[in-house]
């Protein structure tokens, strides 16, 4: 969809794209973090909207796709044992281990469940007291503090045959080591709003100000990308680096103070692997020593754990805004959402998988073989 | 999960000593957590992350926001079997790869799709 007469208030975003337009005097580069709205942005053509020196490259906050390899992997090792029942959100089901993922898993057996809300998984726990029930609990700020209240609920019941295998990451960390990266070309970042309305903002000046960019809170739909660019852009060209909150209607600046309270007494934070990436110093919760009890890697030795990244794929390039989804050899060819080499192309988050869905007839990247005209978005 | 839908508080009880609500978003009503914002009133709207009210929301946005999401079929997305989507996606059922179409409306199956294997 490239035409603005589809957006929810055309003229509203005939003129935020005027703006944008009348203020842009040379070239930016804006970094979305969230992958929720890098998918709107693809979806809707919001980057083929904008002034051509506007770039925005899409960072990487696709909780799916930076959950590293050995974790999905020691969750496939867990879910495939007899005694276990593995609950998961939805979209880690095809997220690919070594070799499987844990589709593949219940496939062959496994009880693997999926819940909408991790209290679900505990709500399992207290039916099945003879089996061990495992939650994945991965995400940003966002889906913390659920996975946070539902073990210290577990706590507080004494429902002791619940566990969550934890792998949380947060987003001021890993935009610090974007902006330290040699190869960075980010100039000004557009905030996750959801993360905001958990966290408030102040972990956001500090950064604007020591790496000099702007930082724009900013929400999901189609309009507000546009507002949060529109802020941005407007920001580089007065040479400001501030941070502004262009998602007011759900963001407050000191966030929701019983969130971070619990987030305060379940977990701690600790170095975290990112798929692709790497090591990002305090970029991770794990639960507080007086958790540790509900840790599903302490409580189950997993082991012999072999990790194995395709080589192909180039998902850690893409996830840090150095390489465009296309660019890989493999996009729409060895890596396709059917058969994903990478996470990326997994979730509907992912950058590769939002530029399959809504860019490769476009970009010709694919064999014409491969597709016909109905699977293709409706842009010409 | 990613996606955070603001939904409208219909009625608030209480399990194993916790504040839950029944939320409707558009339709479809689900179990919700309110310990994160205990002063949540019936008849409010909030923003709502993985069976957890996080953020109020004002009814105008809420109502905006929820109808966008029903015209792109995101709603389904969220709420629709986890497992048939996933199957969709692995290309078991359904040529289409993802739970929406390509239209962002019913996943439309294309006339012949080549399997992707590897050469």
């Amino acid at each position: 969809m490239k035409y603005i007469e589809e957006f929810q208030d055309p003229a509203l975003a005939r003129r935020l794209l005027d703006d944008i337009h009348a203020t842009v005097t040379r070239p930016w580069a804006l970094m979305e973090v969230c992958g929720g709205q890098t998918h709107t942005i693809i979806r809707h053509g919001i980057d083929q909207l904008l002034p051509e020196q506007v770039e925005l490259i899409h960072g990487p906050g696709c909780p799916v796709c930076v959950t590293p390899l050995e974790v999905i992997d020691k969750a496939l090792e867990i879910a495939s044992r007899p005694d276990v029942i593995f609950c998961s959100f939805g979209d880690m089901l095809r997220v690919p281990g070594t070799g499987r993922d844990l589709f593949q898993v219940r496939s062959e057996g496994g009880d693997v469940r999926v819940v909408y809300s991790p209290l679900d998984a505990l709500r399992v726990a207290q039916e099945n007291p003879q089996r061990q029930v495992v939650f994945f609990g991965i995400g940003f700020e966002t889906t913390a503090p659920p996975n946070a209240m539902t073990v210290h609920q577990a706590k507080k019941l004494g429902i002791h045959n619940f566990s969550l295998l934890v792998s949380h990451v947060r987003v001021p960390p890993a935009i610090e080591a974007i902006m330290q990266s040699p190869s960075c070309r980010v100039q000004g970042f557009l905030a996750a709003g959801h993360v905001c309305s958990v966290m408030g903002v102040s972990e956001y000046p500090e950064l604007a100000a020591r790496h000099r960019v702007p930082i724009v809170v900013t929400g999901f739909e189609p309009l507000d990308i546009l507002e949060g660019v529109r802020r941005a852009v407007r920001q580089l060209e007065r040479g400001e680096h501030t941070v502004d909150n262009a998602y007011a209607r759900a963001v407050r600046p000191e966030g929701n103070p019983a969130a971070l309270a619990m987030l305060e007494d379940v977990f701690e934070v600790t170095d975290r692997a990112w798929r692709g990436i790497g090591v990002i110093p305090d970029s991770g919760w794990r639960l507080s020593a007086r958790y540790r009890d509900f840790d599903a890697e302490h409580r189950f030795s997993v082991s012999g754990i072999n990790t194995r990244e395709p080589a192909e794929c180039r998902s850690g390039e893409v996830l840090q805004g150095l390489l465009k989804p296309h660019e890989c050899e493999a996009f729409g060819t060895l890596c396709t959402p059917r058969s994903p080499l990478g996470a990326t192309m997994v979730s509907s988050e992912g950058a590769c998988a939002a530029y399959y869905l809504y860019r490769r007839l476009e970009l010709g990247t694919v064999p014409a073989a491969a597709t016909t005209p109905q699977e293709a978005s409706p842009v010409v | 999960m990613c996606l955070a839908v603001p939904g409208r508080v219909l009625d608030i009880g209480e399990k194993d000593g916790t504040r839950m609500a029944t939320v409707d978003f558009g339709g479809v009503q689900k179990e919700v957590c309110l310990e994160y914002l205990p002063d949540l009133q019936v008849g409010e709207y909030a923003i709502v992350h993985v069976g957890f009210a996080l953020q109020r929301l004002d009814e105008e946005s809420a109502r905006q926001t929820l109808a966008l999401f029903e015209e792109l079929g995101m709603l389904q997305e969220e709420f629709g079997d986890p497992w048939e989507q996933a199957a969709a996606q692995a290309g078991a059922d359904s040529p289409w790869p993802f739970a929406d179409g390509p239209f962002g409306g019913e996943a439309t199956a294309p006339q012949h799709v080549q399997e992707e294997g590897r050469p």
